[in-house]
Parts: C-alpha cells; sequence; structure tokens
C-alpha cells in the first residue's frame, strides 16, 4: 500500500480504486448511484458554494471584463490591443522566458538537492530540516526574499562588498544588475530550488535500492543505471516539477513588485501599472485581458502537466 | 440526529439555484451604509465658512469633531510634516495620516474602499489628471482666500483648487559627482550607474514630469514625449541610469548619487542630510517644468467641519508659507508677495530658475499617458 | 517497505564516490540557499565601522505600524486556519466517505487557486470585497476570506494524504454501526486520526498568510509584508531584521511540527506529521 506523501501530486485525475473503503460499494447499483444528483450531495454544497463566491466569481469578473470597454459593452478592443501592443507582447515573453529559465535552473538544482536529501535518513533531523527549511523558503512572500537578495548581492549587501574589497572588483559599476532582468533570474531562482526540493522528494524517495543492485550486479555503473534505469523513471515527475515552477514563476508578483520600480518588464507589474497608477487612467479593462491572457498561459501549461501526471502514474506501485 | 437521508433531490437544486441567484445579484454594488443619496446637511454641505456662519464657528464644529484623516502625505514631501503638526497645535484636532508613501490613485482607491467608515480619507492632495477624472468624489468648496487664485488653477464650483507646484530638478550628491547643469550633462560618462528618476513615469506624477524635463531638453515641446523617452532609453544605454527607486535611505547611503524629482523634494533631503552629505539641487535653465497638486475635499468625508478648516489652513498665509519653508511654491505665492504676507527668507531661498516655466494641458498630459504606456517599459529595459 | 529496506542495508554499501557527489551537492546548492540569510544575519546587525550591532533589531519595538500589522498577519493566519479547518475537514471526510466521485471535482477545484494567479484573482476581487466591507465592517481580518482560497491546494494535499493513511471507511462504518451520529464520527473518529495532517495543513496556512502580499498590497490592507516593504523603503536594517525574524519564526514552526508525529510510533505512519506536511508542501 502506498503511503500518503507518495500520492500527494500524482493523483491528478487518477482515480486510485485500492485506496476507496466506501461502503456504498456494498449497495447495489452503487457505481451509476453517484452519478445522479442526490440529498448526499447537499454535504459539498457549502464548500463548492464558497469557491464559487470567492474564487469563481472573481475570476468570471476578469474573463468577462477583458471584454467589455468602460462602459459595459462587449468589445475586442482590450485583447486586440494586448495583443497588438509590442510592450505587452514583450512583457509576455519576458515572463515566460523568466520562468522557463528559472524553472529550468531551479529544476535541476533542486533535484540534486533532493536526490542528496533522499540518500539519507527517511526519518532524520536532517530530512526534516532541510524539508521546514524548503517549506519556508518556498512559501514565504516575495518582499522578504528580495530584502534577502538585496542585503547579499545590493548595493550595500555582504557579497558586493566583499567583491569591492577583496578583489577590487564593482559588480554594480554599470548600474544596479541586481534590479534588471538577470537579478530578477537569480533571486527567482532562489526559491525555485526549494519548491523543486518538495515536489521531487517523494519521487526521489520511490526509487527503490533494489534496483540500484539489480543494476549494478548486471554489470552497469553509474551512468547505465541512470540512463536506463532511475532517469525514465524519473522523467515524467521531473518534467511535472518543472511545468509547476514556470507557473509559480510566471504567476510571481510580490518579488518583482519588491525589487523592479523602472519600468514593468514581466506581466503581473504591467498589471500592477493599471491598478495603482496615478497617470494612467480609465484602462482598467486593458489590465483584464493582460490578466486573461495570464489565465490562458497557465491554464495550458496546467493541463499539460494533468496529461504528464496521468502518464507517469503507471510507474507507481 | 439531523439526517440528510429525509432532504430530496429538490432540496438540492433549490439551495443551488438560491446560491445563483445571490450571487447575480451580488454583482450589483452593495448598499451604501452612508446617506449619501440624500442631501448632504451641516458641515457637509457647507461651501464655504459663510455657510456655517463664518470662521469662528467653522473652528468650532471642527473642534467637536475633534479628528482629521489625511492620506499620502509623507512628512518630508513640501513641508507636511510641520503643517500637520502646526494645524493639530492651533486646533487641538488629531491628524491621522496613512499611507503616507501612496500615490494620487492610491488616494482615490482608499476613499472608496473605505467609504462610509470612520477611516476613510476627509481631504485629498492629488495630482491633475486624477482630479479630473474623479470629480464626482469631491465637495466643492471655496476657501476664504479663493478669490485670489487664477481661474485656470481652480475648478469654477471649487471641486479642486490648485495648492502647490514646483519645478523638476536635478537631486546631487556633491561629494560623489560633479555638479550637472542640464539634463544632457547626464549622459556624460561621468554619471555612470547614478541617476534615479522618482517614479515610473506610467505610476506616478513625478516620473512622467521627469519624462517631461527630458522632452524639453532635447528640444522637443510637451505634444510629443519620443524625445523625452529616448532620452532615457540613452541614459539607460550608455549605464547611466539606476533603476533604483530612490527614497532618503537611497540618498543617505549614496546609493542614488542623483535623483531627478521636484524641487521641493530634492531640498528637502539637503536639509535632512546637512553634515553628512553635501546634497544640491539645480533647476535647469530653460527646462523647466511645473505641475500643480489640487486640494480636493472628500464628499463622504467623515469630518466634513475638519475637512474644511483644513483647506482654510492650507490656503491661508500662515498654510502657504509653511509649504513656501518646504521649498514649494505655494499657488498664492505672487498676491502674498505683493501684499507683504510672504515668507521672504523661505522666498529667498527657493531654487534659481531661468526661463519660462512649462505646464502641460490636460491634451498634452493624455497624449504623454498613452505614448509612455506604449513605449517607456521598453525603453529602460 | 522500501524505506524500512533502504535504511538498514543502502548505508553501509554507497559507494564514497556518491557521498562525495552528494555533499558536493549538499554544500554547493545548500550554500546558494544559506548565503544569503546569512546575509540577511550580517546586513541587520551591521554598526559603525566594522562593530555588530543590536540597533536595528532593538528599533523594530519603535514602529508601530510594524507592530500592528504583525498583530494583523497573526490574527489573519489563526482566522484562515479556521475557516480552511471548518470548511475543507468536513468537506473531505464528506467526499470521502459518501461521495467518491466527486472527488476528482474536488481536487481539480483545490488546484485552482494555483492556476489562477493571485494578481489575476485580486484584479477581480474589488466587488467581492465592497460586499465584505459592508457585512464585516473596514478591517483587514475579512482577507482571511481569500486566504482560505489560497491555501486551499496545500491544505487539501495534507489533509487528503492524512485521510488516506487511515481507513477512514471501515472506522467509521464501525462507529455508525455501533449508534453514534456523523458528528460524532467526524469529532471523535475521524479527527483524532487525522491529527498530524489537520496540524500540517494549520502550519502551511499560516506560513502562507504570514507570507502573502499581492493580494494584501492591491488591495491597501496593512498586513506583516506590506508594513514592511513600507518601512524599508525608508529603513532597510529594521525591515531585514523583521524579515529574517518571520523566516526563522516559520522554519522553527515547520520543524516542529515535522517532528512532533514523527518521534512516536514510527513504524505506523498514522499520526506522522511529515507524510503529510510533505505533501502538503509539493502542491
Amino acid at each position: 500500500m502506498t503511503q500518503g506523501a507518495d500520492l500527494g501530486l500524482t493523483d491528478v485525475g487518477d482515480w486510485d480504486l485500492g485506496v476507496d473503503q466506501s461502503p456504498r460499494r456494498a449497495r447495489p447499483g452503487g457505481a451509476l448511484k453517484s452519478l445522479r444528483p442526490t440529498s448526499r450531495h447537499l454535504g459539498a454544497v457549502p464548500f463548492f458554494g464558497y469557491i464559487a463566491i470567492f474564487l469563481l466569481w472573481p475570476t468570471i469578473i476578469v474573463i468577462v471584463g477583458a471584454f467589455q470597454n468602460d462602459s459595459g459593452q462587449l468589445t475586442l478592443a482590450n485583447v486586440t490591443t494586448v495583443l497588438g501592443g509590442s510592450t505587452y507582447l514583450q512583457a509576455f515573453w519576458a515572463s515566460i522566458r523568466l520562468s522557463a529559465e528559472t524553472a529550468l535552473a531551479g529544476g535541476v538544482l533542486g533535484a540534486l538537492l533532493a536526490w542528496a536529501v533522499a540518500e539519507g535518513d527517511a526519518d532524520g533531523v536532517f530530512r526534516r530540516q532541510v524539508v521546514a527549511m524548503s517549506g519556508v523558503l518556498a512559501q514565504f512572500g516575495g518582499v522578504m526574499l528580495a530584502f534577502a537578495f538585496l542585503a547579499t548581492f545590493g548595493y550595500a549587501g555582504v557579497v558586493t562588498l566583499a567583491l569591492q574589497r577583496v578583489a577590487g572588483v564593482d559588480p554594480l559599476a554599470s548600474g544596479g544588475w541586481i534590479y534588471s532582468f538577470t537579478g530578477l533570474a537569480v533571486v527567482y531562482t532562489f526559491f525555485q530550488i526549494p519548491l523543486m526540493v518538495l515536489i521531487f522528494l517523494p519521487a526521489v524517495d520511490g526509487l527503490q535500492v533494489q534496483w540500484r543492485e539489480a543494476s549494478d550486479n548486471l554489470g552497469g555503473g553509474s551512468w547505465a543505471y541512470w540512463r536506463y534505469v532511475a532517469g525514465p523513471i524519473l522523467l515524467p515527475s521531473f518534467v511535472g516539477g518543472l511545468l509547476l515552477l514556470f507557473v509559480s514563476a510566471f504567476s510571481a508578483y510580490a518579488t518583482a513588485a519588491a525589487l523592479i520600480s523602472q519600468g514593468s518588464p514581466i506581466v503581473p507589474l504591467q498589471i500592477r501599472t493599471f491598478l495603482q497608477s496615478e497617470v494612467v487612467l480609465g484602462r482598467a479593462n486593458v489590465g483584464k485581458a493582460l490578466a486573461l491572457g495570464m489565465v490562458v498561459v497557465v491554464a495550458v501549461v496546467m493541463t499539460l502537466y494533468a496529461w504528464l501526471q496521468r502518464r507517469g502514474a503507471k510507474w507507481r506501485a | 440526529m439531523f439526517s440528510f437521508r429525509k432532504l430530496s433531490l429538490a432540496t438540492a437544486m433549490a439551495v443551488s439555484a438560491a446560491l445563483l441567484v445571490l450571487l447575480v445579484v451580488a454583482c450589483g454594488s452593495p448598499p451604501s451604509s452612508s446617506d449619501s443619496t440624500s442631501a448632504p446637511s451641516g458641515a457637509a454641505a457647507a461651501t464655504s465658512a459663510a455657510d456655517l456662519g463664518g470662521m469662528d464657528a467653522l473652528v468650532a464644529a471642527a473642534k467637536k469633531e475633534g479628528t482629521l484623516n489625511v492620506i499620502a502625505l509623507p512628512p518630508d514631501w513640501a513641508n507636511y510634516g510641520e503643517m500637520i503638526s502646526s494645524f493639530e497645535a492651533k486646533y487641538g484636532i488629531k491628524i491621522n495620516s496613512a499611507q503616507p508613501d501612496g500615490t494620487s490613485q492610491d488616494e482615490i482607491n482608499a476613499a472608496k474602499q473605505l467609504k462610509g467608515t470612520d477611516r476613510a480619507p476627509d481631504v485629498f492632495d492629488i495630482g491633475g489628471s486624477v482630479a479630473l477624472a474623479n470629480t464626482s468624489m469631491f465637495a466643492p468648496y471655496k476657501s476664504a482666500e479663493w478669490d485670489q487664485i487664477g481661474a485656470e488653477l481652480k475648478d469654477p464650483t471649487g471641486l479642486w483648487t490648485s495648492n502647490y507646484t514646483g519645478y523638476m530638478s536635478i537631486g546631487y550628491n556633491a561629494d560623489k559627482v560633479p555638479g550637472p547643469t542640464t539634463m544632457n550633462d547626464l549622459l556624460k560618462s561621468a554619471y555612470k550607474g547614478t541617476v534615479a528618476l522618482n517614479g515610473d513615469p506610467t505610476q506616478a506624477s513625478a516620473g512622467f514630469n521627469g519624462v517631461v524635463m527630458a522632452t524639453i531638453a532635447s528640444g522637443g515641446t510637451a505634444d510629443d514625449f519620443a524625445p523625452g523617452v529616448d532620452f532615457f532609453a540613452k541614459l539607460n544605454k550608455v549605464g547611466n541610469l539606476l533603476p533604483v527607486d530612490p527614497t532618503p535611505a537611497t540618498i543617505a547611503s549614496g546609493q542614488t548619487p542623483i535623483v531627478i524629482d521636484w524641487d521641493y523634494n530634492n531640498v528637502a533631503q539637503t536639509a535632512a542630510l546637512k553634515g553628512k552629505v553635501s546634497w544640491k539641487v539645480v533647476v535647469p535653465a530653460n527646462e523647466v517644468i511645473a505641475a500643480y497638486y489640487n486640494e480636493v475635499i472628500n464628499k463622504d468625508a467623515p469630518h466634513p467641519a475638519a475637512a474644511r478648516l483644513w483647506n482654510e489652513y492650507v490656503f491661508s498665509p500662515e498654510g502657504q508659507n509653511i509649504w513656501l519653508k518646504g521649498a514649494a511654491r505655494p499657488v498664492l505665492m505672487d498676491v502674498m508677495t505683493a501684499d507683504g504676507t510672504i515668507d521672504k527668507t523661505a522666498l529667498a531661498a527657493l531654487p534659481v530658475a531661468e526661463g519660462t516655466p512649462v505646464v502641460l494641458t490636460q491634451k498634452q498630459i493624455e497624449a504623454g499617458q498613452t505614448y509612455l504606456l506604449a513605449n517607456w517599459s521598453k525603453a529602460v529595459q | 517497505m522500501a524505506r524500512l529496506a533502504k535504511r538498514t542495508s543502502g548505508g553501509s554499501r554507497r559507494p564514497r564516490s556518491r557521498t562525495l557527489v552528494r555533499w558536493i551537492v549538499l554544500v554547493g546548492v545548500g550554500a546558494y540557499l544559506l548565503v544569503p540569510l546569512l546575509s540577511m544575519l550580517d546586513f541587520s546587525t551591521r554598526g559603525a565601522g566594522s562593530s555588530r550591532t543590536l540597533e536595528a533589531w532593538k528599533a523594530i519595538g519603535s514602529f508601530p505600524e510594524l507592530l500592528s500589522a504583525i498583530a494583523v498577519s497573526l490574527e489573519l493566519a489563526v482566522l484562515t486556519v479556521v475557516g480552511m479547518l471548518c470548511l475543507l475537514v468536513p468537506t473531505m471526510v464528506w467526499v470521502h466517505l459518501r461521495l467518491p466521485g466527486v472527488r476528482r471535482t474536488m481536487e481539480f477545484v483545490c488546484l485552482l487557486p494555483l492556476t489562477i494567479p493571485a494578481i489575476v484573482l485580486v484584479v477581480g476581487l474589488s466587488p467581492v470585497f465592497a460586499w465584505l466591507t459592508y457585512f464585516f465592517g473596514d478591517t483587514p481580518l475579512v482577507l482571511a476570506f481569500v486566504f482560505v482560497v489560497l491555501v486551499l491546494p496545500y491544505a487539501y494535499r495534507s489533509i487528503d494524504a492524512g485521510l488516506r493513511a487511515v481507513d477512514i471507511g471501515t472506522l467509521s462504518e464501525a462507529a455508525l454501526g455501533l449508534g453514534a451520529s456523523w458528528w460524532g464520527v467526524l469529532f471523535r473518529i475521524v479527527i483524532p486520526s487525522i491529527r498530524g495532517a489537520l496540524l500540517s495543513a494549520a502550519v502551511l496556512s499560516i506560513a502562507l498568510v504570514m507570507g502573502e502580499y499581492t493580494i494584501a498590497s492591491l488591495l491597501n490592507y496593512n498586513t506583516l509584508q506590506v508594513v514592511l516593504y513600507q518601512v524599508g523603503l525608508r529603513n532597510a536594517a529594521v525591515s531585514v531584521a523583521v524579515s529574517l525574524a518571520a523566516l526563522m519564526f516559520g522554519f522553527v514552526l515547520l520543524f516542529v511540527v515535522s517532528s512532533a508525529g514523527s518521534r512516536r510510533r514510527r513504524a505506523a505512519r498514522e499520526e506522522s506529521t511529515l507524510a503529510p506536511l510533505e505533501a502538503g508542501l509539493q502542491l
């Protein structure tokens, strides 16, 4: 019987019959009965009602608003503004590029770290420390990580000062690289790594020692093991992790808002302009069109992810 | 105990339908808890001190309210710190200052969000565009000095009144960089990694007017912002533009040796950093940009009498001189110079500005906004 | 099963080269993650010249807006946890036992808050908040309603892992057969069995609420992160000090919770908190 941790990510769209202990199955016609709405479904109404009010309603407002002009009439003008405006397309491209690059960098480093952690004692203090620290770093908001980053690489940051004193090099001589795209990528990777550790750890846990032993016995070395055994098994989880990292970076707002104050290179910052600017007025619905664009991109990636999970499920016992 | 089994399918459907109906109804706005649809009465209806029976009656009504809510007034912006403390001292009315680093749009957003509550802002100090876009939220009021203000600087019914302005300036750390005299000087290699603009031009009006100054400096006119944006693109390309938001902290630490901002903000830094950093201010000759902020009273102010007393105070010679001390140019400056009520020392301390100040019309502002929205982000990547 | 085998046989037979690679990775990646944290410590304790001082840390108390923001965020965290537990636990148990067909939908719905970024949500939230302030007055605590939605993905996974690890179906049937009511089953059978998972879900929610910036700042509420940013504009050292304190607080919380279950009954993971915690954190 698989443990809870392993099933955490894998069951989107996957109905594991083995675990279901519902007594309902003992009654005749049980399977079909679940499809007709009955009084039992009343129990789920509070939950779905709450979701409808606080999640679906705002989303519908955004989606519908993207197709409305200021007086409420339906129009495609906002969407054409976004698709036709090179600033917006560049922002989307920058967001996608940033998310992809940091997902890859964070994914590889995080996977390595997950492997290193999984090699150790499963219930040990070290593993728990790493999981706790990863949880904190992955969950906590961008503002604190932006400050951490500025304390390290900023104008009076530890690494900057050290480089100036020790190597005589001033990394900030030509302006602030940390406030540019590069800086954003470095700090995004900082919270991609813990996220990948958390996502990938159960997959690495699932690698049985016996498989490594069998591969060694058959004469294959480390390379053969990783290339033919562990690699293919871990690949769906790895790619799934990369996709989730992509979504996480694409949706991130707080870090960029705390770091970048000139220009809005990525889409969430463009949306901020429409909500907070005292200079750009009366164009709120273009902001909604941008938001709709974000939803579309993320939905595509999440669909890929769900499909990948379904494919990878066959490897889990 | 209550058993779900007794309920029928119909009940489940009914509950779902009720929720849907609720959602559709809720798509409208909630009923306003304040009676803003009925005509305002008492202090909220007063359009001048006379309506309440004179200044003394206004002061008494304001003292009775006892509190005033202001928003987005940093203490070191045009000497608002002294404005607030002297108002409190003079009338014994407590001032709650919210969101000191907010923008004009934040003020409007806060007013909408806090409508009907005790924390809603009573008065606003906002830029021209935001004022014109939101006049339905304002209450008309004419202070004692209202008639002396030029017609183009106020709304005819008193919905908004220009209060002070400054000129865009270049503030610089004289210990670290050579003194620039014009905007074009900033393109020189001596200024590598030093120039910071206060705010993103698509978000804040200080940044917006910085671009206007660059436009005029590049030989353009206020009708077309392209030269200004190109200037900043060039500044960025040669590595002189620093994408850091300048704050008193960054100026003190030396991280932003040059700041393009209103002269009253830069002058405030000179005073604050005296002895630590030699911060000097220059208004480039013939590249003088001015933009008035506006004094406005919230229609749904929780403390209407105090709000109107504040309005009277800031336009009185006492209030105008406080702004003057903060190196801002109060709207009644010429009038007060003529009748001798002006603070002569503060007047003499203002940064020298050669050339006619350029003030944008509403049409030019809108054209500029559109251009910036489409082109600014690309220019400073 | 596999884990047990690994623990007894894996360690001694691992070749030295693998251990070396493992340590290189741990040190390398670990440094990337730890250096900024250590920098925060250094930055916040810098005095004149090269001395160390706790000025910035002591000055935290002199920022009333910071203290009230910390209080607001903590209250929001508590409200969010309560709301999440009241909303999720009865529904998940009910679905687990009586509506397995709805499970797929529920899982999809709980993944939605990840698909709909907070920045998108906040664009559409103004009407919702207009009604909320109408009913509840203007208090930042109404943010709890939205935060419950934001924590759903993590809380759902955590509680789901907990529910799967225990045979809730048989236990509840037995209890019902012995005459217990549904509420009795919930409070006396299910909740004690998934205590570890509930604790994990609660801690994850607290972490998320303490770190939330997007919605609070764009709706103009002064929570911890919003005020941290505002204070940071004028006083960087104090902000860095508070950020470090908050990170350490979260770390200690998560670490303690993950240890709480594992020390007792390691073999049977009924009350384990590590597994649901890991499940919740993996999204």
